[in-house]
């Protein structure tokens, strides 16, 4: 009999090495890659022009058809929401939860085999490779906490953990898997190429904008002045594009930086007051917050003339927007670098 | 038969693969699902995902900025 293994795949060398090891003893792999919204490199090539010539695969895919296998892509962006604002073994560096992440993503894979009649998971983990998610304490907890107990082989260190089940009812061998530990990345790079891998995505860390600290900025400052931990998926796509700019706590500007943004955040005007230049060629804005009163039209329309072209003018024509309402033009002074204060900037 | 359209603009990837996926699954072999987006990442996206399933691609079309392609589901395992 066949057993049947569901793995989690990230789209980094770790699950791709860790499903090629389960495929090696005869084990059916399965992929699953779990979408949380905060991903990052698909979507920042989808949304800057400058990034239109790198190639746009998505490397869990790409995996999935390296090692012939089936991917199943889950959306979690609304369950995820409890993760991201309570997670209760805190966060990292920024606001990246990523012990309860892997909880939660072991959790819905281990939901997921039982529904689909596969007989355990796989995961690329390294015990000491990340300093919040991957230690040999984190490991039972991980495997307590979603319930896949047992059930969860990790093949690239599973010598330094205690047996498994699949070990132990003898669907696997414990002889043909890894000890592998800690940050170095020479195994793994010797163990793919005895493989036959050659082209992977570079590993250790930077796939989610949660672990990246500019982000967490912006997405704290958010939640700040909101006054409540909430977001919903434009929230999280908006906070990746343009330079963001904050001139009290009423409202934010979100400034394209190139054409690329200027187009993303254009699909976004009719939801959100917006700014653009008329006169001068600049950057189109949305505004993030309270509906501005004229006072607050006139100074976001300076802020945004001044990354315009015409920011050495003495006037620039804008438009301003309501959201799905009717624009009005205005005339301003673009507002000096040095009136700007570097508080304002969110980076 | 029929062809299933699904408006997937303005979504990013994988978002738009995710949509095929959910709308592919219930719906019988054979059957033709037309997806329309804006995002140029379905261009290598789409067609992987189908490659790894086991579908088909059978047209895709660029119409200014928005990526018309058309998969036929050919596998229900």
């Amino acid at each position: 009999m066949t057993r049947k293994a569901a793995a989690l795949i990230s789209g980094g060398l770790d699950s791709l090495l860790a499903a090629k090891a389960m495929q090696q003893q005869g084990i059916h792999v399965e992929g699953i890659n779990f979408f949380t919204g905060f991903c990052v490199e698909g979507h920042t090539h989808a949304i800057r022009k400058k990034d239109k010539a790198k190639p746009k695969r998505n490397n869990a895919l790409w995996v999935a058809e390296q090692l012939g296998i089936k991917l199943h892509i889950i959306d979690i962006v609304e369950e995820y929401k409890d993760v991201v604002i309570n997670p209760k073994h805190g966060y990292g560096a920024n606001l990246n939860p990523c012990l309860d992440c892997k909880i939660f993503m072991v959790s819905k894979a281990h939901q997921w085999i039982l529904q689909k009649g596969f007989d355990f998971l796989v995961t690329g983990e390294v015990i000491g490779q990340r300093p919040m998610s991957q230690r040999k304490e984190t490991m039972p907890i991980v495997a307590n906490e979603s319930g896949a107990e047992d059930l969860i082989v990790r093949p690239l260190c599973a010598k330094n953990l205690p047996p498994t089940r699949p070990e132990l009812e003898g669907w696997i061998e414990r002889e043909k898997m890894f000890d592998f530990s800690g940050r170095s990345r020479k195994p793994q790079m010797a163990l793919a190429a005895e493989y036959g891998f050659d082209d992977y995505a570079q590993p250790a860390g930077g796939c989610c904008f949660l672990t990246d600290e500019n982000y967490s900025v912006k997405l704290q400052d958010l939640w700040t002045n909101r006054g409540a931990k909430k977001y919903d998926i434009d929230d999280i796509m908006l906070l990746k594009v343009g330079r963001h700019v904050r001139p009290s706590q009423a409202f934010k500007l979100i400034i394209a930086r190139e054409e690329g943004e200027t187009r993303f955040l254009s699909g976004y005007r009719k939801q959100f007051q917006s700014i653009k230049t008329v006169s001068h060629a600049g950057p189109l804005a949305l505004v993030e917050g309270a509906t501005l009163n004229p006072e607050q039209i006139r100074q976001a329309c300076a802020i945004v003339a001044r990354f315009s072209k015409g920011k050495q003018a003495d006037q620039v024509e804008l438009s301003f927007s309501p959201a799905n309402g009717e624009p009005q033009s205005l005339q301003v002074k673009p507002m000096p670098a040095h009136e700007i204060p570097q508080s304002w900037y969110l980076v | 038969m029929k062809t299933l359209q699904v408006d997937a603009r303005r979504l990013l990837c994988p978002m738009p693969v995710i949509r095929l996926q959910d709308s592919i699954e219930p719906l019988p072999v054979g059957t033709e699902v037309k997806i329309v987006c804006t995002d140029p990442g379905v261009i290598n996206d789409i067609p992987a995902w189908c490659r790894i399933n086991g579908h088909s691609i059978l047209k895709i079309n660029q119409q200014d900025d928005e990526f018309h392609i058309t998969v036929r589901k050919d596998n229900d395992d």
